[in-house]
């Protein structure tokens, strides 16, 4: 049973000019997207940069306005709640960003900055609040002496481990990790997925985990949402993206990744030439009289793909 | 034919009056029309290595000794002017970020114009026309237009396209890209990547590949050096390192791959972090504390460089004995 539902979502910036500052023109950023989300499941969220992704991370969590659609939360429609910052829904949902030194406050210790969402939301008396801060720390793996310490005393895996103690701060329910882990060397990078799945199994999270890189993705979610210009392509299990990609757009991002060999890289590079030939002349078809992606089809339970109609998805 | 030789390196920063070194004693060579990939995490001391060799390092705050020979040259050696003169024209970068490289108040066009107008003496007639012609070598459909504009009307993978245009100008025999496609999405990574390869087919450069990506490396490299906190820790042709890993560091880095086709619940992260360059032990193997189960007398006390096979070199002698932890776990 879903949680949470987000239905019809659009975002769309005004873009001013010409005389008066009128509004001459709207870039669509979000245009319409359907979501719903189960308890202790993760879901990716994948497209190139400027496709809207982080737009609908914002716009959920309440940093982004919204031009129409309806969240749901829990049956309730919080869509003009969220914006409130002491707003019920905020415990519930929270957010890590992508740069983890720019989403810390330079001025504040750590006490404090994981201390922040437990005042807001929590009413704890100052020792109870002490020893919630010591849990929260144990549960990201850190030193109990970090609570004195600065931001810049940490390295970029151990900020991020901060930012996901302090978005666990309130015992949510959902967190949307906006690339989390793109800023990090390879081997951090482990740690921090090893360790947001370890936290995922002992509270049941959700996870909304937005990202380009497939290979994170793949690992870490079960239902993937492609996006491209503002708009759903294709969506489905972890199994149906990967090994029955439907839509040009998705084939085309699969492609993408770079093989992990070095063997047979000249024929690769071949392959991926041509693809990208086909890609150029076929891409037209994917979008309506008015430039718009098609609407979502269901091909099977779980496996939604945009087309014109059930036939052309081949 | 090696184009380039560095023998022993050092690169110390300057922190409260001390210097530290954060490339250790570094030496290699660079062929032409070959693709050199060096890798590691951040902090270990590759894109230092990149700005020294074209000098842009200042003299208060960074200590830089060693050879770093470019032909009959040492270019630790040259004076400012015939430095102008070498970089650019002779060795040329591409750096990560493109947009903070442009100059955002020059249009396209100006900026390839402007290693022209310096390094050649080509007319002004001559040097419009070369500009189109780069901006089209480099796959940009419409020269004309994109001469004219400003480096925030483009997309990043427009802009990496002008750097290498401008890097490509004046033919260069080295090129060294820092990071070329880490800004960049991964279905345009690919391009700029195949491009790069074109371009060096036509001229034969040598390129210097620095990335933290191996799989940038496993499409582009001929060969690879494996960089860990200043030192090079293991060097191969590009088949041999990815068939058969030897270094602790190399091997683990591979591990810690998200795999496409695996289906591990958990990746294989490498415990600790990368030492700063103050903390940085100097005496003996660098990446002894990030594997402490591995007893101790398997490392040199001064660990050097072991040729095991033709090309492949891999420092200290921890690796013969170097199994993954949770392997060790079972022996015991």
């Amino acid at each position: 049973m879903s949680f949470m539902q987000i239905i019809d979502l659009k975002v769309h910036y005004p873009i001013r000019g010409g005389f008066f500052n009128s509004i001459v023109d709207w870039v669509y950023a979000v245009d319409g997207i359907d979501m719903e989300f189960e308890q202790g499941k993760t879901y990716g969220l994948v497209g190139e940069s400027g496709c809207g992704k982080s737009t609908t991370g914002k716009a959920i969590i309440g940093l982004e306005k919204i031009t129409s659609g309806k969240i749901l939360f829990e049956g309730e429609d919080v869509t003009k709640e969220r914006k409130s910052r002491t707003s019920h829904f905020h415990r519930e949902v929270q957010m890590i960003f992508q740069d983890s030194h720019s989403s810390l406050n330079p001025r504040k210790r750590i006490a404090d900055i994981l201390a922040e969402p437990i005042r807001n939301f929590l009413n704890l008396t100052p020792r109870e609040e002490r020893k919630k801060i010591d849990e929260l720390l144990a549960i990201v793996g850190m030193p109990g002496d970090s609570k004195e310490k600065f931001p810049h005393e940490f390295s970029g895996g151990q900020k991020q481990r901060i930012n996901i103690a302090r978005a666990l701060a309130t015992n949510p329910k959902l967190i949307i990790a906006d690339e989390p882990v793109s800023a990090l060397d390879l081997s951090v990078q482990a740690q921090v997925l090893n360790f947001m799945k370890d936290v995922q199994k002992e509270f049941g999270l959700t996870y909304l985990f937005i990202s380009h890189d497939l290979g994170v993705v793949k690992h870490m979610c079960d239902y993937i949402f492609i996006m491209y210009k503002g708009r759903f392509v294709e969506c489905g299990t972890k199994q149906d993206i990967y090994q029955n990609p439907k839509h040009l757009y998705t084939k085309r991002l699969l492609n993408s990744i770079p093989a992990t060999t070095p063997l047979g890289r000249e024929k690769r590079k071949w392959a991926r030439q041509e693809f990208e030939k086909m890609y150029e002349k076929h891409i037209h078809k994917a979008f309506d009289e008015n430039g718009r992606v098609y609407d979502l089809i269901p091909i099977s339970d779980t496996h939604y793909v945009s087309a014109s109609s059930v036939k052309e998805v081949v | 034919m090696d184009i380039l030789d560095i023998q022993n390196l050092h690169v110390g920063f300057r922190i409260n009056d001390t210097f530290y070194d954060a490339v250790d004693g570094v030496s290699f060579t660079l062929k032409n029309n070959e693709i050199l990939a060096i890798v590691g995490e951040s902090g270990c001391g590759k894109s230092t290595l990149a700005t020294a060799i074209i000098g842009l390092h200042h003299e208060q705050n960074a200590r830089v000794t060693g050879k770093i020979l470019f032909g009959e040259r040492n270019l630790l050696e040259c004076s400012e002017e015939e430095m102008n003169h070498i970089r650019g024209a002779e060795i040329a970068m591409i750096f990560q970020d493109p947009l903070s490289a442009l100059n955002p108040l020059m249009r396209i066009g100006d900026q390839i114009e402007e290693a022209l107008t310096y390094h050649t003496d080509y007319s002004r007639d001559e040097r419009e026309e070369k500009v189109l012609q780069l901006l089209k070598q480099v796959g940009i459909s419409k020269p004309e237009q994109v001469a004219r504009q400003f480096p925030h009307q483009l997309s990043g993978g427009m802009r990496q396209r002008v750097m290498i245009a401008i890097a490509i100008s004046c033919k260069p025999k080295i090129i060294i890209a820092d990071e070329p496609t880490t800004a960049l999405d991964v279905t345009i990574q690919a391009q700029i990547l195949d491009l790069l390869k074109e371009l060096q087919n036509e001229t034969e450069a040598g390129i210097i590949l620095i990335t933290h990506d191996l799989g940038v490396v496993a499409e582009m490299a001929d060969r690879v050096m494996v960089m860990y906190a200043g030192e090079i820790i293991e060097e191969a042709p590009v088949q041999k390192l990815f068939a058969s890993p030897k270094h602790p560091y190399t091997r683990l880095l591979f591990n810690s791959m998200p795999q496409l086709h695996s289906t591990n619940e958990r990746l294989n992260a490498i415990e600790g972090i990368v030492p700063s360059l103050t903390h940085l032990p100097r005496t003996g193997c660098r990446f002894a504390s990030r594997i402490p189960w591995i007893p101790k007398d398997a490392h040199e006390e001064q660990p050097i460089f072991h040729e095991i096979s033709k090309g492949h070199f891999v420092k200290c002698t921890c690796w013969k004995y170097f199994n993954f932890q949770h392997e060790s776990s079972i022996n015991r």
